[in-house]
């Protein structure tokens, strides 16, 4: 009967779209919020898993579908139906994945914009031009426009990221401070400059959906605004020898009072204004 | 079925070949013993890295690094991913089916450069070997398959330097293997067989052999010079001499990319063969598949990029990367809805053969989904060397390629050994696979995702019940290989006689004996201009081939 299995294959469809749709939105794979990036990388992922949710939903039953509905048994040597192709079909389904590919990119892009990702460099705080002028900078990302108006106004803290097998210091020019945590204040603008002594590693916070690697003899930046406090860890991302997976530190994001006593323990020069 | 006949080459001098299993250990230039040395020979470094995984998997069972050093985890680690890649994977897709099965598809007696195909195999056997005692006598490469420097100059130089010798040795095989077929595709074509009526697995190997040709001797250039770095402390990728390690990344990535198609294009063509004949159906839409392949070829050239969104690289050339990485889907997602399409109203044998393939499909889709989402700059950068990474390229690598090359077996074995296999152990071994595959590699996404880098003994004490989790669907896939091992061994001497095409298959390797003589065909080479015209029904009887093309005259 034609009607039935049509109408058993619009109700499979719609269980796909919709079971995609929903898995995509409400299952929750990633680790909390911890900066200004973090909310609009999670609005990306939920888009791209619902949209991966209903594509690989649909692939899944059309085949199961197929080997179950379409089975002969070993006696039966009749042939299928002789069909080689059928043009509209096919430019259909060259059409709708080109279409949804143009709208993740696009999408994408805004994403990647919206996270301070094309921002030319020399408006991340660090003063490129005079600093390195020998060597090119890049990466960036993480710059985006950050919600509360406090740190709009603010100018980005800088810190200095040294990489090394198998640790990272940080080095806070401001006190002259140099840790093995890396301290900042909730709400404010980071922005870090990263070079390796030895081999490459990559600076990652998961809780902050960033990462960057460290290169020996070419500095990259990496900014980000904290907005929740809490103890986070810092893992290095890249291949750096035998105690790759030992190489973590810690990201402490602290209220602004605390932060500051923090910095005023550990500062060996005697700043005024604080 | 018109037959035409292109004289049995009589002056060739197979007939001086050693007869018998001996052949297999000879320098054969039968393309067919050349094929099966590859496959076997591939299945044994198979076996001998998956051993490797498996240590891998007992080390993860718990946070702590405990099971072995962590020097000898790097070593493991960079055997594993370099004998997976290179000694299980490109030489059984390409060296083993392409040798196998091209020169029947394009009706010759044998490859257009038989020595040379002989040479290329024999190539694998020392490199493999080089690679694998050079873990006994000075401790392996520990950098990752990757081999960035400055970690590969820094890493003890011994172990290095013989990593690049047999990657060379083996990129230079695979050289010789590509010149080799793109000649027999285009040059030893049978008489009056046209490009576009080919089976699909030669298009399938045209393309990979391109791939192989432009960008396996940037891969070779680029090890030169890393090798000079090692030995002769020049600074082409050493910082401290000046030196450039992202110039390293470029290089590499521009063979690596490619040789991911390299690894699973082949597998694509192997499908696009073995649907049709257990459905009973034609390969839907041929053209569409040929076109489709080619633009993956020259997308696949220009995507490289995206291995290194979180080095140094400008935004221009993230968006750049992006979007051409993202269109690969395009041409990709055109060839599985048209199997999709293949297996729709068709009269499919739900065998081994299938349902590796279909786990293929499956498996590849999740795959690809999850490497368009890694294209996406802003999603790479929390989940780049990550265990997300690591399951995406195994869904891909091992859920597609692997699949295929198993699907293959159970496919070409009858052709193979003139034998059939057992089905019930056939499905058996899928079953296992399947669900060992997908508990072994789909909870590893969560952990990428929720911060566990990739390339490490040691982990955050959250992840250790997950991380046992993936270990136990390593131990069922390290399972599921005693019933296929058993399985391929006894039938080869008790399984039934296959006769000469158990599947009533189209394609010219069927139209001949199981297994088939020295130069392929006793007598005449048919012609077989309709690889794929299953369903014709002809007025005597509801089944039948659509007739292959007549030739108006034999021409020689
Ligand atoms: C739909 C097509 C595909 C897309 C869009 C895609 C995209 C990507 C991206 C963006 C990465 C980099 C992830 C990262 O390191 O951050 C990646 C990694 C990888 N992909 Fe795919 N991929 C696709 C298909 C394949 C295929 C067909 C294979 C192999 C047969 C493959 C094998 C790999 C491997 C081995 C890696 C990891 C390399 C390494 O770092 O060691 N991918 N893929
Ligand atoms: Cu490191
Ligand atoms: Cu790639």
């Amino acid at each position: 009967m034609p009607n039935s299995s049509a109408f058993l294959l619009l109700v499979i469809s719609l269980l796909v779209t919709i079971g995609g749709i929903w898995i995509g939105q409400n299952v929750n794979l990633l680790p909390v919020d911890a900066s200004s990036n973090a909310p609009i990388y999670d609005e990306l992922f939920k888009v791209l898993f619902s949209i991966g949710a209903v594509l690989f939903l649909g692939m899944l039953a059309a085949v199961v579908y197929s080997l179950i509905r379409f089975q002969k048994n070993p006696e039966d040597l009749e042939d299928g139906l002789a069909l080689e192709g059928n043009l509209s079909l096919e430019i259909f389904w060259t059409a709708v994945p080109a279409v949804v590919v143009l709208f993740v990119g696009i999408y994408s892009y805004d994403i990647y914009d919206r996270m301070g990702g094309m921002q030319p460099l020399q408006t991340n705080g660090h003063d490129h031009q005079a600093m390195h002028q020998e060597q090119r900078v890049w990466g960036g990302i993480g710059a985006g426009p950050v919600e509360s108006d406090m740190s709009k106004i603010a100018a980005p803290l800088k810190i200095d990221v040294t990489a090394m097998q198998f640790a990272f210091l940080f080095h806070y020019p401001q006190g002259d401070i140099i840790s093995g945590e890396l301290h900042v204040p909730k709400g404010q603008p980071i922005s870090m400059r990263m070079e390796s002594k030895d081999v490459i590693h990559a600076f990652w916070v998961p809780e902050f959906r960033l990462k960057q690697d460290v290169i020996p003899g070419q500095p990259t930046i990496l900014n980000f605004t904290p907005t929740k406090a809490g103890r986070y860890p810092i893992i290095c991302a890249e291949l750096c020898g035998p105690y790759h997976g030992g190489m973590r530190s810690t990201v402490v994001v602290e209220e602004a009072d605390e932060y500051k006593e923090w910095f005023n323990k550990n500062t060996k020069e005697v700043i005024s204004e604080l | 079925m018109t037959i035409a006949i292109p004289p049995a080459n009589e002056n060739s001098g197979k007939s001086l070949q050693p007869k018998g299993l001996f052949r297999y250990f000879s320098f054969s230039l039968d393309h067919k013993v050349i094929g099966l040395q590859y496959l076997v020979f591939g299945f044994l470094f198979y076996l001998i890295g998956g051993a490797l995984a498996g240590a891998i998997r007992i080390e993860l069972t718990s946070p702590m690094s405990d099971f072995m050093p962590r020097d000898i985890y790097n070593q493991v680690l960079t055997l594993h991913g370099t004998i997976m890649i290179f000694l299980w994977i490109v030489p059984v897709v390409n060296g083993a089916f392409g040798n196998y099965l091209i020169p029947f598809y394009v009706g010759a007696r044998d490859m257009a450069f038989p020595r040379l195909n002989a040479v290329a195999f024999w190539m694998i056997p020392p490199s493999g070997l080089m690679l694998i005692s050079s873990y006994f006598i000075t401790g392996a490469a520990q950098s990752g398959w990757t081999a960035y420097p400055p970690l590969s100059i820094s890493t003890p130089a011994a172990g290095q330097i013989i990593w690049i010798l047999s990657v060379l040795l083996l990129g230079g095989s695979s050289i010789f293997g590509g010149i080799n077929f793109i000649a027999t595709i285009l040059k030893l074509r049978r008489p009056g067989l046209k490009l576009m009526q080919l089976p699909m697995y030669c298009w399938a190997m045209l393309g990979t052999s391109i791939l192989i040709v432009l960008s396996t001797p940037v891969l070779a250039g680029t090890l030169i010079l890393l090798s000079f770095d090692i030995v002769a402390h020049t600074g082409f990728f050493n910082p401290e001499l000046g030196g450039n390690v992202i110039v390293y990344q470029h290089l590499f990535w521009f063979y690596s990319h490619p040789a991911v198609y390299i690894m699973v294009l082949p597998a694509f063509g192997l499908v696009s063969e073995i649907l049709p004949v257990h459905c009973r159906k034609p390969l839907f839409g041929y053209t569409t598949m040929v076109y489709s392949i080619m633009a993956i070829v020259v997308l696949g050239l220009v995507v490289w990029a995206h291995h290194m969104f979180t080095s140094g690289t400008p935004p221009w050339m993230r968006l750049f990367f992006t979007i051409a990485t993202s269109f690969i889907a395009v041409p990709t997602g055109i060839k599985f809805f048209n199997w999709v399409a293949t297996l729709w109203g068709g009269r499919i044998s739900l065998n081994s053969a299938v349902l590796f393939s279909c786990g293929f499909i499956v498996n590849f889709v999740l795959g690809g989904i999850t490497g368009v989402a890694l294209a996406q700059v802003p999603f790479d950068v929390h989940v780049h060397d990550t265990y997300f990474v690591v399951a995406h390229f195994h869904y891909i690598v091992y859920g597609g390629s692997v699949f295929v090359i198993f699907s293959s077996i159970y496919h070409w074995y009858p052709k193979f050994t003139g034998r059939m296999l057992n089905e019930n152990i056939g499905r058996l071994h899928f079953i296992l696979t399947f669900i060992g595959f997908n508990l072994c590699f789909a909870p590893q996404h969560w952990l990428g995702l929720n911060g566990m880098p990739r390339r490490v003994a040691e982990y955050d004490p959250q992840f250790t019940f997950v991380n046992q989790l993936s270990s136990v669907g390593a131990l069922l896939m390290a399972i599921s290989t005693l019933p296929f091992l058993w399985n391929v061994i006894q039938s080869a001497y008790k399984g039934p006689i296959a006769g000469d095409n158990p599947w009533r298959a189209l394609t010219p390797e069927w139209l001949t004996s199981s297994p088939p003589p020295v130069e392929n065909w006793a007598g005449k080479a048919p012609l077989v201009t309709e690889p794929y015209g299953y369903g014709y029904k002809t007025s005597s009887s509801k089944t039948g081939s659509k007739p292959q093309e007549e030739l108006a005259e034999e021409k020689q």
